[in-house]
């Protein structure tokens, strides 16, 4: 007598087999499945962006363990998405020494930049923008991580450099999918 | 002075090449290795751990609790004893999220095989055969270059099975997580490689006794286990003179804020805070003036120009009424605003805290609704009073951890040195700092 309704996702058909075999090798170097936990939703998030609820029900599946319990884990880490973000998110640090050093300016020119605020994805769906603690490189304030690369020392004209740099290989990328799967057609 | 040495002079620092660290075979030609290899071929654990209690490292993660000591708790068994746990473990401590704190990633990212020696000596003398290095997961390139390095060093039989023909072995692996500051303190983490939610836990039992998986288990930081490899190499009366008047051994201090030259020193134990600014960050940056400093990160408590000559110290910076924490210090220049300073602060300690005792949850929060207010220009002089009452309802041993009385330390020592400052934003109701006043 089920009386919650509870979903499952049978992992199988939703996961990759690339995406399982990783999952695998993480789990057989901890004492026991669900400590892999945190390290499947790091993986499915690199193929796939983000983590959607089924994901996180398909790695729940996997792992033989509450998709709740993985839930509790998901959410506690800002690394983590558990919404849909943009091709670039932009960790930009909120830090005291940065704070010290030209945060504020920074912060403005971005969100003047994107027209978006904290939180929030570009329309044309390039970049999501959040705040990020401390990322170690104080002493080169202000300092933002795009895409696992620390970008440091900014000024607000070299942080809307590095966004349009970005925002162009992103359109040369899209051009050449389109182009692509055309072909394919 | 000239002809001491480098290596014995600046241990941690020496072979630190952040463009690329050397691998196995470059770092070995300099003397790499060596203090592991004493370790497992002349010494017994228990040699090790006496040498290490003699030397007087204490811990470099912030608390400065004796590693040695430390060590001493974990149980030992004899190889045939029925009783002993199947695994032991040894965590390097590389979260390093603490604001103004950028030492660890250089010691990561510069010289991975110094970590990876030091964890082969330390897992010995516990009798842990497994191990992990417990990165933040900003930290990419830094994990990247860990894992190459663990790659040679398996190669080389540095890792594996029966290590360099002894009979110990040792799996060692990266975990990297994925952002939150309070898988730093030592039991969240042990909760966070368990793939569990990363709250702190309650103490006892302590780790040691019973930690990662209920098994004994120590947790140090990576400057700490840096210094191990050394002073197998080179003894524990030249770890202990590298600083006569002070605590052993040598320190990576930082500076940053409005400095002239921002960065990171290895510099013999209790360097005054005079000696790190001036000498070394260049001073403040052209028409800035000194207000105050943090001496080790975003949980501790301020320090004034009066304190210059303190050095920095476990007990030196003790006695001036701060803590030596991590030793980066955090500069206040006298044209940024202390009352947002201490609310940026407290932004981020709101932020993290993982939401388990009500005065750290609650309290934190309520801390940044009324700076908040003060900052606007929109306080009252009862809101100093509230803000007094919250520094103790968040001190020690009044929460699980040491997240909220860290945060009490820069709001409470700031209310009382920059009291003016405080009182100001209230009279005026404005920020006098802010632009156009
Ligand atoms: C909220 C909080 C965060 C912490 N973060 C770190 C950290 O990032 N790195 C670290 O080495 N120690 C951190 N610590 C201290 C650890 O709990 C622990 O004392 C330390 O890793 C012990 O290593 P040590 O004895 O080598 O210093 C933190 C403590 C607290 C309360
Ligand atoms: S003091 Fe704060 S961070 Fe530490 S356990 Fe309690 S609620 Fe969590
Ligand atoms: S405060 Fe921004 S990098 Fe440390």
């Amino acid at each position: 007598m089920d009386i919650i309704k509870t979903t499952t996702i049978d992992f199988s058909h939703y996961l990759t087999e690339q995406e399982i075999s990783a999952i695998e090798h993480e789990a057989s170097i901890m004492e026991y499945r669900e400590a892999a936990g945190i390290e499947a939703l790091k993986i499915i998030q690199e193929h796939r962006g983000w983590v959607s609820d089924d994901s996180l029900y398909a790695i729940a599946d996997l792992l033989q363990m509450p998709s709740a319990q993985l839930e509790e884990v998901a959410t506690f880490y800002n690394l983590i998405y558990r919404q849909k973000v943009g091709q670039y998110v932009i960790h930009l640090c909120d830090s005291i020494s940065c704070h010290l050093q030209g945060y504020d300016e920074i912060l403005a020119a971005i969100k003047a930049h994107l027209n978006i605020d904290y939180g929030q994805t570009t329309n044309d769906g390039v970049f999501t923008l959040l705040s990020n603690v401390c990322l170690g490189g104080c002493d080169k304030a202000p300092t933002m991580m795009i895409a696992k690369q620390h970008y440091q020392q900014l000024t607000p004209e070299s942080a809307i450099d590095i966004l349009t740099t970005l925002k162009e290989k992103a359109v040369t990328a899209k051009t050449k999918k389109t182009k692509g799967s055309n072909a394919n057609d | 002075m000239t002809d001491i040495p480098k290596a014995l002079t600046h241990p941690l620092t020496h072979l630190v090449n952040l463009e690329q660290p050397l691998n196995i075979e470059q770092y070995q030609a300099q003397g790499g290795y060596q203090g592991a290899s004493k370790a497992l071929h002349d010494y017994s654990p228990k040699q090790v751990l006496d040498l290490i209690s003699e030397s007087n490292l204490k811990g470099r993660g912030g608390a400065g609790f004796p590693t040695g000591m430390k060590w001493s708790c974990v149980p030992m068994f004899s190889e045939d004893d029925e009783n002993a746990p199947e695994f032991k473990y040894l965590v390097c401590n590389a979260d390093e999220m603490e604001p103004g704190t950028f030492k660890d990633r250089m010691l990561l990212e510069g010289v991975p095989h110094q970590l990876i020696e030091a964890m082969i000596i330390s897992a010995y003398t516990i009798g842990a055969n497994r191990a992990y290095i417990f990165i933040r997961g900003e930290y990419h390139l830094a994990a990247e270059r860990l894992q190459t390095a663990i790659d040679e060093a398996y190669k080389a039989s540095w890792l594996g099975d029966k290590i360099q023909g002894t009979q110990f072995k040792l799996e060692l692996y990266v975990h990297s997580s994925a952002g939150r500051y309070i898988c730093g303190e030592e039991t969240a983490l042990i909760n966070a490689l368990e793939g569990k939610r990363a709250t702190p836990r309650a103490k006892p039992p302590f780790p040691q006794v019973s930690g990662l998986f209920g098994k004994p288990t120590i947790v140090n930081n990576v400057e700490t286990l840096s210094n191990i490899p050394h002073i197998l190499k080179n003894g524990a009366n030249w770890f202990k003179e590298l600083s006569p008047n002070s605590d052993a051994g040598t320190k990576i201090y930082g500076a940053s804020g409005r400095v002239k030259n921002a960065g990171l020193w290895e510099l013999p134990m209790g360097a005054t805070i005079r000696e790190v600014l001036y000498q070394h960050a260049g001073g403040l940056q052209d028409g800035l003036a000194l207000k105050g400093l943090l001496p080790g990160g975003a949980s501790t408590d301020f320090l004034l120009p009066e304190h210059l000559d303190t050095p920095m110290d476990f007990d030196s910076i003790g006695k001036a009424g701060s803590r030596l924490g991590t030793g980066g210090l955090i500069i206040l220049d006298d044209h940024n605003c202390p009352v947002a300073m201490v609310l940026n602060l407290l932004k981020f300690f709101a932020q993290e805290s993982c939401g388990w005792c009500t005065p750290c949850r609650d309290g934190t929060p309520w801390v940044v609704e009324v700076l908040t207010r003060i900052e606007k220009g929109q306080g009252t002089l009862a809101d100093l009073d509230t803000l007094n009452d919250l520094c103790d309802f968040m001190w020690l041993g009044k929460t699980h951890c040491a997240l909220a009385p860290g945060a009490v330390e820069p709001l409470k020592s700031a209310l009382r040195y920059f009291h003016d400052d405080f009182e100001q934003h209230i009279e005026k109701k404005c920020c006098p700092y802010a632009k156009g006043h």
